[in-house]
């Protein structure tokens, strides 16, 4: 019987990511909206645009091979994978061994090697010029990420998920140098890889701009849909992540009750409404930079990261 | 060294034609101006065509403005393009249109003609069959690795089309070539054989922002030819019409530059203040964008008490709102580092093209047709012409902003000084035939019409000049060593008009 509630939790924590994300990618574009004075969408329209998209016609270049028709199943289900794994309301549910940082940093990786391939296989300009920014980024953003995942790892003694929350929720944390630097540095991966302003900006017309846009402009229909859902999925993976390890308060854990879940559920949306009006305050207030500042920009990430990571071997206190 | 009178008197004159001095010069004489403008020391105001003649309108050293012609004998003409490379679209046009053979012209392909008419050379005496629909060259560079980017004519936003080839190496554009021509209309075959009031209206639809300035250049082109005087109450309501139609543009563009750069805040807050602009024109004027408002002889309607408070209450409005983004442009880091140094002009070029407007004026080239030639009722009211030297996408910016101060007051100096009395006077036809021309600012820069009216009273020839002929190429020079994700901010820095250009 346990078992079955505790299947029943995963599946429902697998269920909730899938759901939540247009919604979140909603919010933050009717957050973005009202900041500009504007009505803004509707907070389902994101739910309608997947509904309209799976309905129409796939619209595939004469020359697009068995990879670009694969493509976006393939990273839909990593990115999907990925995102389910990240503690949301609960930590430690079932499935909760495999939920190790660097599995969804790999599973992450092997959806962009795929999304950068698919962007080349048509052979037009964009697709290229997309793929090409798209690697250029994840080539500074990866390892940043990595040294994350190594201070994270220093100070919790593990790199699965649950055990990193379990541990920032107990007191015995503290306030750590080498901490913050990994936030910060978290936060500036987590704006590259969601192609978030000033990194790309998701909301541009201009096919020269373009980054992650460039890569799918060919795609259509329902690929169009999956694609556009993993990408929403990947804002709900990071925001997560972000508030599982560094804001761990009202996370239920292992064999917690209907009531901490509930309690969890409610923390979580509540911290996802938070990080999701900040994400947009910081989008209205910046200026996307030039495609060459990005290396600057996650080369400063990666230094954080990298200092965190030095500090702890220095000192295990800091 | 000879001034462009000098070159004017020694050809033969022209019959009734104003403001400026027409001659049809001697190839000679033709080949002297060339000269003048290959040195440096003369701008070409613009160069069009007629089935037997080819015309240049020309401002010299001492800011003289005339036009020469040139007979064509079968159709041919010394080409001005090989020596002088602004003229190189305008013959290429010329040619299209009138199939004249520019002789020497280095750029021998179609310019405005897809072969897409079913004719070729449509406004000539006979036009011809249509030529084969031959594939266009574009300009090549070599090198290692270096690989083309084909950009439009449709783009994923709703802006005009118009096609750019980039040849990259890596990000960094190491060539662009405009295609342009999509939009032609035939607005200058229209207008052959079109009553006043018809083309009038044709010449306001020339390009849709502009729609003011054109009307007033053409109108002022009509007036010059037939010697109408224009009631000084039409006079001030034009020019305030072309204030609001700068300030309109002028500050949809402020925002629109920053859009590009994804800063959307400057955008939606410029965006409103346009959006009051064009409402304040609507109740003063009945019309958002004020089209066809203005016409030969004066204006179509005119000012009363409610349009006046409208337009005050909205200039109040901008003068307390626009140094708030302005000091946010300025302030706003990250916006700065996109737009400084970006997309640089430099002076030589922005001279030797003569360009108009804020192009010209970022990059150092004091010019501005309110001043010189100056028209009514600019030569009564104070206003400065904003020129920095800087060139970059930053100083166009800065232009726009200083325009829309400067445009502000003028407004307020208007409507302070607006006479009383008629807003419109009669069109009467003459005789014989008659040309005008008037040169006049629009947001941009320098409108260039030319027409001549015949016997009855309808248009024989009429030729528009958008500012954008010599503002397009500059942009391929401006992204030149910039990065290809650069090139859309520099473009709206730029903004010239497909619709004016491709006419």
């Amino acid at each position: 019987m346990a078992v079955i509630f505790q299947l029943a939790v995963q599946g429902a924590q697998m269920l909730l990511v899938l759901l939540l994300a247009p919604l979140l990618i909603g919010f933050v574009r009717k957050v973005k909206a009202r900041l500009l004075r504007r009505q803004g969408p509707s907070l389902i329209q994101p739910y309608r645009d997947l509904i309209r998209l799976m309905r129409k016609e796939v619209v595939l270049a004469e020359n697009a091979s068995w990879l670009f028709r694969v493509t976006p199943y393939l990273i839909f289900a990593a990115t999907w994978v990925a995102a389910a794994l990240v503690p949301t309301f609960a930590a430690g549910l079932q499935f909760s061994w495999t939920a190790d940082l660097i599995v969804i940093v790999a599973l992450l990786g092997s959806a962009r090697f795929f999304q950068a391939l698919a962007g080349m296989d048509v052979g037009t300009s964009f697709g290229g010029i997309g793929a090409s920014r798209e690697v250029m980024i994840a080539s500074l953003a990866e390892p940043a990420m990595l040294l994350i995942v190594f201070s994270l790892a220093l100070v919790a003694g593990a790199t699965q998920l649950s055990t990193v929350a379990a541990f920032m929720g107990s007191p015995e944390v503290g306030l750590r140098v080498s901490l913050g630097m990994s936030a910060i540095a978290l936060v500036m991966v987590a704006i590259a890889e969601n192609a978030r302003i000033p990194v790309d900006n998701p909301a541009t017309h201009l096919e020269l701009t373009m980054v992650h846009e460039a890569m799918i402009l060919e795609y259509s229909g329902r690929h169009l849909a999956m694609i556009e859902l993993a990408t929403f999925l990947k804002l709900v993976l990071y925001v997560s992540l972000i508030s599982c390890v560094f804001l761990p308060w009202g996370l239920a854990h292992a064999g917690a009750g209907p009531k901490a879940l509930a309690l969890g559920a409610v923390a979580y949306l509540v911290k996802l409404a938070v990080l999701a009006i900040l994400l947009a305050v910081f989008e209205t207030a910046v200026a996307k930079m030039r495609v060459f500042r990005v290396p600057d920009f996650l080369g400063a990430a990666l230094m954080l990261a990298l200092l965190g990571t030095l500090l702890l071997f220095v000192s295990r206190s800091l | 060294m000879p001034a462009l009178t000098d070159l004017i008197e020694a050809g033969r004159p022209a019959e009734h034609q104003a403001p400026w001095r027409h001659a049809v010069v001697a190839p000679k004489a033709w080949n002297l101006a060339v000269e003048q403008l290959a040195a440096g020391r003369w701008s070409l105001l613009g160069l069009w065509g007629e089935p037997d003649k080819v015309h240049m309108a020309l401002l010299d050293e001492a800011r003289v403005i005339g036009v020469i012609s040139l007979d064509c004998r079968g159709g041919r003409y010394p080409s001005v393009g090989q020596q002088h490379p602004p003229a190189l679209r305008l013959e290429r046009a010329a040619a299209d249109l009138f199939g004249l053979a520019p002789q020497g012209l280095p750029d021998t392909r179609r310019w405005l003609d897809h072969g897409q008419w079913g004719v070729s050379h449509p406004l000539a005496t006979q036009p011809a069959k249509p030529a084969g629909e031959a594939s266009y060259r574009f300009l090549t560079a070599e090198g290692e690795s270096l690989h083309q980017i084909p950009v439009g004519p449709v783009h994923a936003g709703i802006i005009e089309p118009g096609h750019f080839r980039f040849t990259a190496s890596g990000e960094t554009v190491v060539r662009l070539e405009e295609r342009l021509g999509y939009v032609h209309k035939g607005i200058e075959g229209l207008m052959a054989g079109a009553p006043l009031d018809r083309a009038a209206m044709l010449a306001g639809r020339t390009s849709g922002d502009s729609t003011v300035a054109y009307s007033l250049a053409f109108a002022r082109a009509v007036e010059a030819a037939l010697g109408v005087a224009v009631p000084p109450r039409a006079i001030w309501l034009r020019a305030l019409m072309a204030e609001l139609e700068r300030l309109a543009n002028h500050l949809g563009d402020i925002g629109a530059i920053c859009n590009d750069a994804a800063f959307a805040l400057m955008h939606a807050h410029c965006g409103v203040l346009r959006e009051r602009v064009l409402r304040a024109a609507d109740a003063a004027f009945g019309h958002r964008l004020m089209r066809d408002r203005i016409v030969p002889g004066g204006a179509a309607g005119d000012l009363n008490e409610a349009g006046t408070s409208a337009i005050r209450s909205l200039v109040a409005e901008i003068r307390q709102r626009f140094p708030h983004l302005v000091e946010l442009y300025d302030n706003t880091a990250s916006l700065q580092d996109r737009t400084v140094a970006t997309g640089r002009l430099n002076v030589e070029l922005a001279r030797q093209y003569a360009a108009g407007g804020y192009v010209g004026r970022a990059s150092g080239r004091d010019f501005d047709a309110r001043r010189t030639p100056g028209y009514a009722p600019y030569d009564e009211l104070t206003f400065d012409v904003p020129v920095l030297q800087e060139g970059d996408v930053n100083a166009r910016v800065w232009i726009r902003v200083r325009e829309v101060e400067q445009s502000l007051s003028l407004v307020e100096q208007i409507l302070g000084r607006l006479p009383a009395g008629p807003i419109r006077a009669d069109v009467a036809t003459a005789n014989e035939p008659r040309e005008g021309m008037a040169l006049v600012e629009g947001f941009r820069g320098d409108i260039l019409v030319w027409l001549r009216i015949g016997e009855g009273g309808l248009i024989e020839r009429c030729h528009l000049r958008d500012p954008s002929w010599f503002q397009w190429p500059l942009l391929e020079a401006a992204i030149e060593g910039n990065i290809v994700a650069d090139f859309p901010i520099c473009n709206k820095s730029f903004n010239c008009s497909y619709s004016g250009h491709d006419l």
